[in-house]
């Protein structure tokens, strides 16, 4: 389901209200309108096309809260030139924004379920927006697991918000990074391997997945293996978008535009490309 | 049924297990307790036993002149430390430092090692779990070989 765009080629222009640091090459952009509006509605999973003028424009997940619509929060990567330029803005700078794009988490269809929402890497950004509608509205699920697997320790995501999330007495939260050295004393380990012991009852379970393919695959099978089916496993996926509204065919999945009916797919329904390895 | 040997039969390392392996195991076992920052076993020490951890996490770390202790994985509560008992030369590769107190039970796998030869049904069955443990292991190893996470691997 998607939320609809008024003209989806047509940038709006937001300012930058704030660029905060979130680890050594990852930062987060808020932003707000420039009509005065400040008002954006947008479902969790769903992205934007933020353009730096006279740069380029990109996808990006919305990392914020779903039901603040003041501002807009989006959290990426300083990989390339896009990304680069848009660290570089400061405070009163204007960007392009286009959106919100694509399918969501669906975290209605998953009341009354337990939810684990499995993450590594940056993909913990496009999951939040997913976390904080289930916690704003706890009672509605059974147990609720966070599983995060990070690089080292420096590259943990949000992590103030994780320490925060892990306090609380009604959330799961585990998280484990490939390497470290001291003094880390959490879980060292690929994010899978904390699937078997996780406090889910699979039967009863909705998966939200977020990550690098490879290890949403891994992340896939050792759900299977506990016994969660497949029409209650939800990645999100990520290809070259481009128009975001399925017109230039740079983001086609098999018969899907991963802008138009992604990022967010049930893994049932595209389990066939998702193994399929020249797509 | 002793304490331990009841611990043993709901571990699913020895799960599906005959009584008698079972009770044989339990013969060879004893219960463990390592306060946080104990090394249980370190590189180059014979391997003659291995740990059921009950309680607590150990770090598995290599040691670089470099760079220190560099941690690659950890084992915790349900997880089974130590395989290098079962295979020749018989000698930890890795440095075991308990992260937070830690409870286990411990298996001389020297002794359990001399029963197999006797034994060849049960030497199958625990190298067999044996190379269970290890395989995921190395499929772990090889996705963090990967480095997913880094910019190259990036989301």
């Amino acid at each position: 389901m998607s939320t609809a765009v008024v003209d989806p080629m047509r940038s709006v222009v937001y300012e930058v209200q704030r660029i905060r640091k979130e680890t050594s090459d990852t930062f987060t952009l808020e932003l707000h309108s420039t009509n005065g509006s400040n008002d954006f509605p947008f479902a969790a999973g769903q992205f934007n096309m933020l353009y730096v003028f006279g740069v380029g424009e990109i996808p990006i997940s919305i990392s914020g809260d779903p039901s603040k619509h003041r501002s807009l929060i989006h959290t990426t990567r300083a990989v390339g030139l896009v990304t680069g330029a848009m660290r570089q803005l400061k405070r009163g700078d204007s960007i392009g924004v286009r959106g919100p794009f694509g399918s969501h988490w669906p975290v209605e269809h998953a009341t009354g379920y337990d939810v684990v929402i499995v993450a590594g890497g940056l993909g913990l950004a496009p999951v939040r927006p997913a976390l904080y509608h289930i916690l704003h509205h706890r009672e509605k699920y059974g147990n609720v697991v966070l599983l995060y697997g990070s690089r080292t320790p420096n590259d943990i995501l949000f992590r103030r918000e994780v320490e925060k999330w892990r306090a609380r007495l009604d959330v799961d939260v585990h998280v484990t990074v490939d390497r470290a050295i001291h003094p880390w004393r959490g879980n060292v380990g690929v994010v899978t391997r904390m699937i078997p012991k996780a406090p889910f009852d699979p039967l009863n379970t909705v998966a939200f997945i977020c990550g690098p393919e490879i290890m949403m695959r891994f992340t896939v099978l050792e759900l299977q293996k506990r016994g969660v089916t497949t029409d209650k496993i939800f990645i999100s996926m990520e290809r070259n978008m481009k128009c975001a509204v399925g017109f230039c065919g740079h983001c086609q999945w098999g018969p899907n535009f991963v802008c138009k009916d992604g990022p967010v797919f049930d893994y049932a329904s595209v389990k066939h490309f998702f193994e399929k390895r020249e797509i | 049924m002793s304490i331990i040997e009841s611990i043993l039969r709901d571990h699913p390392f020895f799960a599906e297990l005959e009584h008698d392996d079972i009770e044989l195991i339990a013969e060879h076992s004893t219960n463990v307790r390592f306060e946080p920052d104990t090394y249980i076993f370190r590189q180059g020490e014979p391997a003659n036993q291995f740990y059921l951890i009950t309680y607590g996490k150990v770090a598995i770390e290599a040691f670089s002149p470099e760079r220190g202790p560099l941690t690659v994985l950890t084992v915790a509560e349900g997880e089974v430390l130590g395989w290098s008992w079962l295979f020749e030369p018989y000698i930890w590769h890795f440095d075991a430092r308990t992260v937070d107190m830690t409870r286990a039970i411990a298996i001389n796998g020297e002794k359990l090692r001399a029963q197999c030869e006797q034994n060849h049904e049960l030497g199958y069955q625990l190298m067999r779990r044996g190379v269970h443990v290890v395989e995921q292991r190395l499929q772990a190893a090889m996705i963090q070989l990967l480095d997913l996470y880094s910019v190259q691997g990036a989301v």
